[in-house]
């Protein structure tokens, strides 16, 4: 690849053009081998760059050899695999093995302070008894390596929390635009035009590809993230830190989620929303507790919580729309 | 004595990264030493006394940062051989986006927060492009997306780093950091160590105190921007 013209490289491979922009490059004359094209760049221009010739070529051969990374998923995750460790006062916690595919829904419930971010941070960093807990993870049934568990852009974890907000001055088109093209997706309208369909049927109320997406309220925020997390995210796994009741069909998001083959994990003091994975997982003093199958009796308690908040959702709507109750 | 140089702008969660590593590898009996480097004063030494981390404040006042940085990072490490620590870690803030405190050989750590803007990762010169690690905080507060665009773009300016989140608050990924710091390995002392990157050069009138603004006044080595065309 290296020995074509380096404008035929760019032709070929328009990633490459970011590495210009990084760089603040010019462009490369149409016969220039890349060696030519960097032995030929004015010291000042490196230098008004922070960088020189050595670190420059050095970061030019890297971000060749990445490129296919960079395109890579994670859509291989067959399964994920916890295995017990210590509790807080260092005896075995009763959850020794626990098994997680992908489309799978678990909720983690537990008091404040019982050990809920250690499970998940030991999930994100792939843990291999080095943590706190001692707890091991496997993926597709082997120990991961050190790559996969340390760099932050091929994370397995997504992580979806009601803290989170759209920070960018950007409307929503332009923003799921970046999105697709930081994953190297080469047509992305179509996809946008997906995602932006779904956070509609997701959000309460609509908003449009124009809305910049720090205008957009709570409810349709979390309907955005949630469809751009289902559609986009390359990481297989989505950790879930509640999702607020008001503004976005958490049943849908879930169904959607699923359907992406994402695994769930929802760690929630909710309970209907707790009761919406089929598994939960206690935890209590550092430890996996028990693991509980959901119940028919509880299916229909979480039928009940439904006609509840639908009840709730439909006086909150007449109210607003200046009805007496 | 390991040695770190941690670089980042203002703010972006320096001091939060560096105690949350402190803490954990205090809990493994490693004994730190922090230097912060800093141009005016400001309040960051109290945030380690608290923590019972040994530290010094280096403040450079009228000089240039970076250059009073490296006038003094042998000092530095004197200091944290004679308190016997194990670890010296040096803190500083890149005013100018073109300084970078990083050392051959000794491990490099840039911090950029996800609040900065996604044009940052390309703004930001040689401290976070010849970096080792490069740290990406406050990822608790903004969208999956966000974080994943920012991780791209520094992966982007710096495709020979290893790229880490970390939460300055809750430490979030301080596991992968401390792994990577534990797994560096430096030289046993500071002879003939050079820099990653040459510093700006400051050698004008201006340096030497002068505050009058024009063609009469500047002397030395200038450069003037041709604003003709």
């Amino acid at each position: 690849m290296n020995s074509l013209p380096l404008a035929k490289m760019l032709e070929k491979n328009p990633v490459l053009e970011d590495f210009f922009l990084t760089y603040r490059l010019p462009e490369p004359e149409a016969a220039m081998s890349p060696e030519e094209f960097f032995a030929a760049i004015p010291e000042s221009v490196l230098a008004e760059n922070g960088t020189d010739r050595v670190m420059l070529l050095n970061h030019w051969q890297l971000f060749l050899s990445q490129i296919d990374e960079f395109a890579v998923s994670h859509g291989n995750l067959s399964s994920l695999e916890i295995l017990g460790g210590l509790d807080k006062g260092g005896h075995d916690e009763p959850v020794r093995r626990l098994l997680l595919k992908p489309g799978d829904v678990l909720s983690v419930v537990g008091p404040t302070g019982a050990g809920k971010s250690q499970l998940l941070e030991d999930i994100e960093c792939l843990a291999q008894g080095d943590t706190p807990s001692r707890r091991r993870i496997l993926v597709n049934g082997a120990e991961p390596d050190d790559s996969l568990r340390f760099s932050v852009d091929r994370r397995l974890v997504a992580q979806l929390s009601q803290n989170m907000n759209f920070v960018m001055d950007l409307c929503v088109a332009d923003f799921l635009n970046m999105h697709a093209e930081s994953r190297m997706i080469e047509n992305p309208h179509l996809l946008v035009e997906e995602i932006f369909e779904t956070a509609i049927g997701l959000a309460g109320e609509p908003f449009t590809m124009n809305t910049p997406v720090t205008d957009l309220s709570g409810g349709q925020s979390r309907a955005l993230m949630i469809a751009d997390v289902a559609c986009l995210s390359s990481s297989p796994v989505v950790l879930i830190d509640e999702i607020e009741n008001a503004g976005v069909d958490r049943d849908k998001a879930l169904k959607l989620l699923i359907r992406s083959e994402k695994l769930v994990l929802i760690v929630t003091h909710d309970p209907s929303l707790a009761l919406m994975a089929p598994r939960r997982l206690v935890i209590a003093d550092g430890a996996m507790s028990v693991l509980v199958e959901r119940t028919e009796s509880e299916l229909s308690l979480l039928e009940e919580l439904r006609t509840q908040a639908a009840k709730l959702y439909d006086i909150r709507r007449r109210l607003r729309s200046g009805e007496s109750l | 004595m390991k040695m770190l140089t941690v670089a980042g702008a203002p703010s972006c969660g320096k001091s939060s990264v560096i105690i949350q590593l402190l803490r954990k590898l205090m809990k493994e009996n490693i004994r730190p030493a922090v230097v912060k480097f800093d141009c005016v004063s400001g309040q960051d030494g109290a945030l380690y006394e608290k923590e019972k981390i040994p530290v010094r404040t280096a403040l450079a006042g009228s000089l240039c940062p970076d250059h009073f940085y490296v006038s003094n990072i042998k000092g530095a490490w004197d200091w944290a051989l004679s308190l016997n620590a194990d670890i010296l870690i040096t803190e500083s803030a890149g005013l100018c986006s073109r300084c970078s405190p990083h050392l051959k050989g000794i491990h490099a750590v840039c911090v950029i927060d996800n609040l900065s803007g996604v044009n940052t990762p390309r703004k930001v010169g040689p401290m976070l492009r010849t970096a080792d690690t490069v740290i990406i905080t406050k990822g608790d507060i903004v969208s999956q997306a966000e974080r994943e665009v920012f991780a791209y773009r520094v992966r982007r300016a710096n495709p020979a780093a290893s790229v880490l989140a970390v939460n300055g608050l809750s430490g979030q990924g301080i596991f992968a950091f401390a792994k990577t710091v534990m797994e560096s390995k430096n030289p046993d002392s500071l002879e003939g160590i050079v820099l990653r990157f040459s510093m700006p050069a400051a050698l004008c009138s201006y340096c030497l105190g002068e505050r009058k603004v024009g063609h009469d006044f500047q002397i030395g080595n200038t450069k003037t921007v041709n604003f003709e065309n």
